[in-house]
């Protein structure tokens, strides 16, 4: 038998009068993994991570903690390290004092606490602002103390909740890596709500979306962007382009699809002759070629979107308005440039 | 001039400029200046003056009011009444200040609306609703006799009943103070805490109450220096024989006609006031009592 999991959720809800914040959510958390809990607003992951937390009374349902249902065991006894979106720094302790604040609380003699506190600043890179009240840190070293206020105290689980979002994009970068960093040298299993897609790709072990108080799927970042199980997901990702298709033949796991103006593309799956299907592709997958007269989706450029790296255009074809996500490596097409699309089979998904 | 300014900020130049700009700001608040300069000032200095003048040029009012002992007793007793009121404030305004917080939404709105309610009350109202509830046919007395107290204890004109009726009136000013500084304390913080292995007590030591602090603070300032010069609750409910220093001035002017010892005594008051509040300035800046 291998070990106890680090947190287990089994059958969980949560209900506020007739909301189902959470609703029946199963979660496995491994020792040591990074978990992300990914969702749009109101989807039920803070509720998720106060119950994880002892913030909040699961409805119904267990919540496990290496094999001990912990349901009633109150905050201040479970061992667990928050950050919170707006760092909560007690604005009348200085940094040290912050970060002090819990190991007080575990009977941890004074020397000890003066080691472990200057170590957690190292860990966050702030050795020297130890003396300094919350008001004068910036908003990026504040949320630094406050993962090292979290850290210090050895959580068997770290839970962030948001914790770089009232951040500005160049720091929550930074902090995104450090955070990833922190989290691999010291091995505390951790979840981490967020609502950015870009944040959960890059820092977790594992992401699991939500929706609607509801688990939608759960896998490494790459399963999860390669093969999304529902469009729901797929859309979470970035820009999806729909297209509608009917088959034309099929056998052995690939069908025949045909598109508008004439193209016929091999599609993965199983549907028969005839059938009329809408078909997902992501805005990165569609490229926009020059026009060689082969038989391909034909349209003009409708907008442009300069983002330094990546370009996005709105291309007008048929009825519709596809959008296409290119590298800007070449000049930047003008607006009513004519275009013909190209994709690829593989890349298209059955809604 | 203005060619700069719009160089160097230029929403500044867009800002809708009202006309008002023109008139010198010494001129609007001039009709404040004036109203306090003649309701306020005017007679605060004459009474300065009387204090130094009446009935002779010298500071013999000053030295008549701090060399006699029934004066000083009087003095000390008010302080003693006043610190008293403040602390019974303190002690009592303060649960419910943090219940009205933590409750919010309706029921806190309800409690703090019945809180602020007893400002539009006159004093002379609260005041004389005590001399009824404390009155020997009143509903204490009452009570105290069917318990088999009989003569029911004498509250009414004795200290207690002055503690009591000041600290009715001054409550809500407590209350007001130490809320809206609770009000604001991040409930996250809380959250924080209790992640850290702080208890609710623990919380409550270690977080709420120091952040709580300048409420408190800025509350008992308030409460003691409108103790210090009380004068209508003291002097309707109060003991004749523990007299408060309002009333003490009060009886020099009526009964003895002595205007220089009076106003010696309000300068004295005055000038302890004034000493509460550098001292409190010094600590938490006056500015912040305004907030
Ligand atoms: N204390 C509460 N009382 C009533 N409803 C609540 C309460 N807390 C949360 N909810 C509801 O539960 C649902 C999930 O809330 P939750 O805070 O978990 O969302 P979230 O995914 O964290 O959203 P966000 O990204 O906006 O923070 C929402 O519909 C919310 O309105
Ligand atoms: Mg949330």
């Amino acid at each position: 038998m291998s070990a106890p999991a680090a947190v287990e959720m089994r059958r969980v809800s949560r209900h506020y009068g007739s909301v189902a914040a959470v609703d029946d959510l199963d979660l496995t958390i491994a020792e040591g993994e990074f978990v992300a809990l990914l969702g749009s607003s109101g989807c039920g992951k803070t509720t998720t991570l106060r119950m994880m937390a002892g913030l909040e009374q699961p409805s119904s349902g267990d919540i496990v903690v290496k094999g001990r249902r912990v349901n009633d065991v109150p905050v201040h006894a479970r061992n667990v390290g928050m950050v919170f979106q707006n760092h909560a720094l007690f604005p009348h302790r200085t940094a040290f004092e912050n970060i002090a604040f819990g190991l007080k609380y575990r009977k941890v003699p004074k020397p000890e606490i003066a080691r472990r506190v200057a170590r957690a600043l190292e860990v966050v890179r702030l050795p020297h602002v130890a003396d300094r009240l919350p008001s004068q840190l910036s908003g990026g070293q504040q949320q630094r103390i406050a993962v090292a206020r979290a850290i210090v105290i050895e959580p068997d689980l770290l839970l962030f909740d948001e914790p770089l979002s009232a951040l500005d994009a160049g720091l929550r970068d930074e902090l995104r890596v450090e955070l990833k960093r922190i989290q691999k040298s010291l091995g505390i299993t951790t979840v981490f709500v967020t609502h950015d897609q870009q944040e959960a790709l890059s820092m977790a072990d594992r992401i699991v979306v939500m929706h609607g108080g509801r688990k939608r799927q759960e896998g490494t970042p790459e399963d999860i962007y390669r093969a999304p199980n529902s469009e729901f997901v797929m859309r979470f990702f970035g820009r999806v382009n729909s297209l509608p298709g009917t088959v034309t033949s099929a056998g052995g796991g690939t069908m025949q699809v045909a598109l508008a103006e004439g193209v016929s593309l091999p599609v993965p799956g199983d549907a028969a002759p005839g059938t009329k299907l809408s078909l997902l592709l992501r805005a990165e997958r569609l490229r926009l070629v020059p026009d060689d007269g082969t038989p391909a989706l034909r349209g003009h450029v409708t907008g442009v979107d300069y983002l330094g790296m990546m370009v996005r255009y709105d291309v007008a074809c048929g009825g519709e308005t596809f959008q296409a996500i290119q590298p800007a490596e070449d000049a930047v097409l003008p607006i009513g440039t004519p275009v013909a699309l190209s994709l690829r089979g593989e890349d298209l998904v059955l809604s | 001039m203005s060619a700069a300014l719009t160089g160097l900020r230029p929403e500044a130049a867009h800002r809708p400029r009202t006309r008002l700009r023109a008139v010198p700001t010494w001129l609007l608040i001039a009709p404040a200046l004036l109203y306090m300069g003649v309701v306020f000032l005017l007679p605060l200095a004459n009474t300065a003056w009387v204090s130094f003048s009446d009935p002779m040029p010298g500071l013999h009012n000053y030295i008549e009011v701090l060399t006699t002992p029934a004066y000083l007793r009087i003095y000390r007793n008010t302080t003693l009444m006043a610190l008293l009121v403040t602390g019974i404030c303190i002690v009592m305004a303060y649960p419910l200040a943090l219940y009205i917080a933590r409750a919010g939404g309706a029921v806190g709105a309800v409690l703090l609306a019945a809180t602020g309610l007893s400002f539009w009350i006159s004093f002379l109202v609260r005041t004389y609703a005590w001399t009824v509830i404390l009155g020997s046919r009143g509903p204490v007395s009452q009570v105290a006799r069917w318990m088999g107290y009989d003569p029911p204890p004498v509250l009414l004109f004795t200290s207690a009943a002055s503690i009591i009726g000041m600290t009715h009136i001054l409550l809500p000013f407590m209350v007001l103070s130490i809320y809206v500084v609770l009000a604001r304390i991040d409930p996250v913080l809380l959250r924080a805490a209790s992640g850290l292995g702080a208890t609710r007590g623990q919380t409550f030591r270690q977080v709420v109450l120091p952040l709580s602090m300048p409420g408190i603070i800025s509350g008992s300032l308030l409460v003691f220096v409108f103790c210090l010069g009380f004068y209508v609750t003291p002097a309707l409910i109060g003991s004749p024989r523990d007299l408060m220093v309002a009333s003490l001035i009060a009886t020099q002017i009526e009964d003895l006609l002595a205007f220089g010892t009076a106003s010696a005594m309000a300068m004295l008051l005055l000038g302890a006031t004034l000493l509460m509040l550098a001292v409190y300035d010094r600590a938490l800046g006056l500015a912040n009592l305004m907030k």
